[in-house]
């Protein structure tokens, strides 16, 4: 009986993992095919220009966040300023902004056209070729979009590690005679640098996977290459082809994530943590702090909130219809389905790993938790393949047996959409559902037994009861990633079927910016709740800010 | 009829073998301690009498009922055998209180209210019971969930080191305190512990352990005086063994002169034997013909402890009254002092 359990347990976490590998493994083994025409006909034109604007890309955004990040961590840890307290969480507030919402408000905003540029011809009389100024839809444009709602990974993994680590040490070397400066060359930033790493990997892999930013401003890159070849050529192996390169840049992202977040603990001294008796800044040099932390919350959330609100404003009336409540009820059903299914299968999976320890059980859970890495047109790309394959067998089969079709089942429906968000998302919920498995402590199943409970009550009487906010979190996390998914829906919806992301970039991708606008500001509301429930978990630990994961 | 009786229990986690032939019991209302080195198996013990896990051989007699056999197993929660834990375990989203009344939740309101404010009196948590985990102290949280196991008047109390996560200070009064509920209460208690002074202040019998096996199952006092075996006697206190030959007429010489002694008759003349010299056993002699070198001094409050060298290089210890101080590399006379030698052949 006890066998045929754990046997049963094992196999179907290893299938669950299979299952869910299905996609990646797709894209990986597409690298084995015979490429057809237009595979060589892109090597020689789009791919070296792929390949080089993500090179740039990464390398541009990897600069920007790790400035901001890594500064705005440091004064937040080490520092008092005026409003230090409330930058604390400002800071993630860009979190809740999908960059490509970022890239058309500001389009909106600095654009020949836009408010920016009118006024200053109104005060210059200058007229178009008079005067200089920056063009935001170019890669500068694209690396700063990026920059501005992406360092806040940075600043999170850099500010737990500074508090964390670097006290103790840095207290030491404040009595060895060193300033803040040298302080933080010699000792801080050489300690946080796995964590940082870590950061900044996370960050590189949301620049990898980033569709709508570089779309919108016209930048080619692996994301937008597999979409033209995908929808413009029609060719699905030498999109597949391209999704599988654009996977090797991410499996050097995972590994070097890994890596460094392994290290990372290797730093961790066991010691109490202790308040770090701050570097009291005054005068210029308070200003200059106020400054570095507060630009980065304006232009990566206030500034494009503002300007959502006012074109929500002007346009609210006409866009709030029943079409748009259609959309918000796509998404939200959308969102709480895959949330509800992924909350699910991460507890099944972290029940797994506590009652299975093996290591078929954890191999099989750190494939299954791949997703996260993955960019999300290449995950549809991986599962619509193998679904129309086998929605074309069941056809066929139907055909020759019955002589009926069965159309699309898999391929052209919701499931595939909610398979991909799975496959992308069940990393989130299984890592939030896991630490909440990681407090309830074997010996408390333990006592619950020898006060006289039976495994079923112990479920119900302690571990659903202390599951429950780790449980919730998980399902809003996922709830709101899916909410501003934009690639994979483009890519899976069945036909004719929209979200509020969807739409945004349609409106968007017209010129329609100001329409665009509603749908764009309901998935940032949205998107709050989860950065506020994370500014909470670290104000209200603040001695224990260690423990605050992305 | 006793409380419980372990029989010959072996346990085994695949190829490794934890317990060998565990032998134990334990008198109506009596403390036993299960007392050894870390990996010594007396985690294992306290988990198989709880049922937390299966034995691969022996008995474990509860009331006079078979707890398990090769058919039988009783499941841990029918068993009515309380736990503390070293991790101490209260459910974080229960207050105090309801923690205590978690076992007794079958009876009426009435009841349980009445039990666990006496359980709470007891403990000294009165205070607190509207308090949940995370809002009292360490000591404060281990009292709470002594309570909570002994709420169902469980026929037996197991205690999984559940002092060890505590400060050192609190970890001795807490003791004392421990044996005085138990003994209120009445229960029957086993207490696992690394800690000899733990064992010391709580037990009525310790089971000294080692390697999965049963050293000696004694009092304290025949723990320290009357040690079975070398394991034991270096285990319990501070000593040291001095070498030494049997001589004619049933007594040993060592360095600092003849032992005398009832020496078995399986002792042979010039047998090599180790004689358990305590640091009580030796007296400062300064007339004395046998010089000990002192080598280290260490501070006891009311005295010093002195680690000592014979001409052959064997270590003693002593305790002097701190008021006369020596100096290191001092040399100073000494004898024994020893009444019943305790020694074990070398071999």
């Amino acid at each position: 009986m006890k066998n045929l359990t754990s046997y049963l347990w094992r196999w179907s976490i290893v299938g669950t993992a299979l299952i869910l590998s299905i996609p990646i493994l797709t894209i990986a083994f597409s690298v084995f095919e015979t490429p057809g025409g237009n595979w060589q006909h892109l090597t020689n034109t789009v791919l070296p220009e792929y390949l080089s604007n993500s090179i740039i890309l990464s390398c541009g955004v990897g600069i920007g966040t790790l400035i901001i990040g890594v500064s705005t961590a440091w004064l937040t840890s080490t520092c008092r300023f005026p409003g230090k307290n409330q930058f604390v969480w400002l800071l993630l507030l860009p979190m809740a902004m999908p960059a490509y919402i970022v890239a058309y408000t500001y389009t909106g905003m600095f654009d020949f056209a836009g408010p920016v540029q009118s006024t200053i011809r109104d005060w210059t009389g200058w007229s178009y070729r008079d005067y200089y100024f920056p063009q935001i839809r170019s890669m500068g444009g694209a690396i700063a979009m990026l920059s501005f709602v992406l360092y806040p990974y940075v600043y999170l993994l850099g500010r737990s590690t500074f508090l964390e680590q670097s006290v103790g040490v840095m207290e030491v070397s404040r009595t060895l005679d060193c300033g803040p400066w040298t302080g933080f060359y010699k000792v801080a930033l050489p300690l946080a640098r796995p964590a940082i790493v870590a950061g900044l990997s996370l960050a590189l892999m949301e620049t990898l996977a980033d569709y709508g930013t570089v779309s919108y401003f016209g930048i080619g890159v692996f994301t937008t290459g597999i979409f033209r070849t995908w929808f413009g050529l029609g060719d699905y192996t030498a999109a597949a082809k391209m999704a599988s390169l654009l996977l090797f840049f991410v499996f050097a992202l995972i590994i070097l994530e890994r890596v460094s977040r392994s290290k990372a603990q290797y730093h961790n001294s066991s010691g109490k943590l202790k308040r770090f008796s701050e570097f009291r800044l005054k005068g210029f040099k308070a200003c200059l702090a106020f400054a570095t932390c507060g630009i980065p919350v304006f232009l990566g959330f206030f500034l494009p909130a503002a300007q959502l609100s006012v074109w929500a404003l002007e346009t609210w009336s006409d866009m709030v219809d029943d079409r748009f409540f259609e959309l918000v009820i796509n998404s939200f059903i959308l969102a709480f389905g895959a949330a509800l299914i992924s909350v699910i299968l991460a507890l099944f999976l972290g029940y797994g790993k506590r009652i299975m320890p093996g290591k078929a059980t954890i191999i099989s859970i750190r494939t299954a938790s791949i997703g996260y890495a993955i960019p999300g047109t290449v995950i549809a790309v991986g599962v619509i393949i193998p679904f129309a394959w086998i929605d074309g067998r069941i056809d066929s089969f139907m055909q020759s047996s019955f002589g009926i079709s069965s159309g699309l089942i898999f391929s052209g429906t919701l499931v595939a959409l909610m398979f991909a968000y799975l496959v992308r998302f069940l990393a989130i919920s299984l890592q939030t559902v896991e630490s909440g498995l990681d407090k309830i402590k074997p010996s408390m199943d333990d006592a619950a037994r020898s006060l006289g409970c039976r495994p079923r009550e112990t479920l119900f009487k302690i571990h659903i009861p202390l599951l429950k906010s780790s449980t919730l979190t998980a399902l809003m996390i996922v709830f709101v990633d899916v909410m501003k998914e934009l690639p994979a829906t483009l890519i899976l919806r069945p036909f004719d079927f929209n979200t509020l992301a969807v739409r945004a970039f349609e409106l968007a991708s017209d010129e329609r910016l100001a329409d665009s606008s509603t749908a764009a500001l309901t998935i940032v509301v949205v998107g709050l709740l989860p950065v506020i429930y994370l500014s909470k978990t670290i104000s209200h630990s603040r001695l224990d800010q260690g423990n605050t994961k992305i | 009829m006793k409380r419980l009786e372990v029989k010959k229990l072996d346990f085994a986690y695949g190829r490794n073998q934890i317990l060998f032939e565990f032998d134990f019991s334990l008198e109506e209302s009596q403390i036993g301690c299960l007392l050894g080195p870390s990996g010594c198996g007396k985690t294992t013990a306290l988990r198989a009498i709880a049922g937390f896990e299966n034995p691969t051989k022996g008995e474990i007699i509860l009331n006079g009922n078979k707890l398990n056999s090769s058919k039988i197993f009783v499941e841990p929660e029918k068993r009515q055998i309380g736990m503390v834990f070293q991790d101490i375990a209260l459910f974080p989203h229960l207050s105090v209180k309801e923690n205590i009344q978690f076992g007794i939740r079958s009876l009426s309101q009435n009841l349980r209210d009445k039990r666990s404010n006496e359980l709470l009196d007891l403990v000294g948590m009165s205070e607190f019971k509207k308090k949940y985990p995370h809002e009292i102290s360490g000591g404060q949280q281990q009292r709470v969930a002594l309570a909570r196991a002994m709420a169902p008047k469980p026929s037996l109390l197991l205690m999984d080191e559940p002092l060890s996560s505590l400060d050192e200070e609190l970890r001795e009064q807490l003791a004392r305190e421990i044996r005085l509920i138990l003994k209120q209460e009445k229960v029957s208690a086993i207490l696992v512990t690394h800690d000899q002074n733990e064992a010391f202040a709580v037990g009525d019998h310790i089971c000294v352990m080692h390697q999965g096996r049963v050293q000696q199952n004694d009092s304290a006092y025949n723990l320290y005086h009357h040690p079975l075996n070398r394991f034991v006697a270096e285990f319990i206190g501070e000593g040291t063994l001095l070498p030494g030959v049997v001589a004619d007429e049933g007594t040993i010489a060592t360095d600092l002169g003849e032992i005398k002694g009832n020496l078995p008759e399986s002792c042979k003349h010039q047998d090599k034997v180790d004689v358990l010299i305590r640091p009580e056993n030796v007296i400062l002699a300064n007339d004395n013909e046998n010089k000990v070198v002192i080598t280290a001094r260490y501070f006891r409050g009311s005295s010093y402890l002195y680690t000592l060298k014979t001409n052959s290089g064997a270590d003693l210890l002593c305790f002097l009254s701190s008021s006369e101080s020596l100096q290191i590399d001092q040399t100073i006379g000494v004898h024994l002092q020893i009444e019943k030698p305790v020694f074990f052949s070398r071999s």
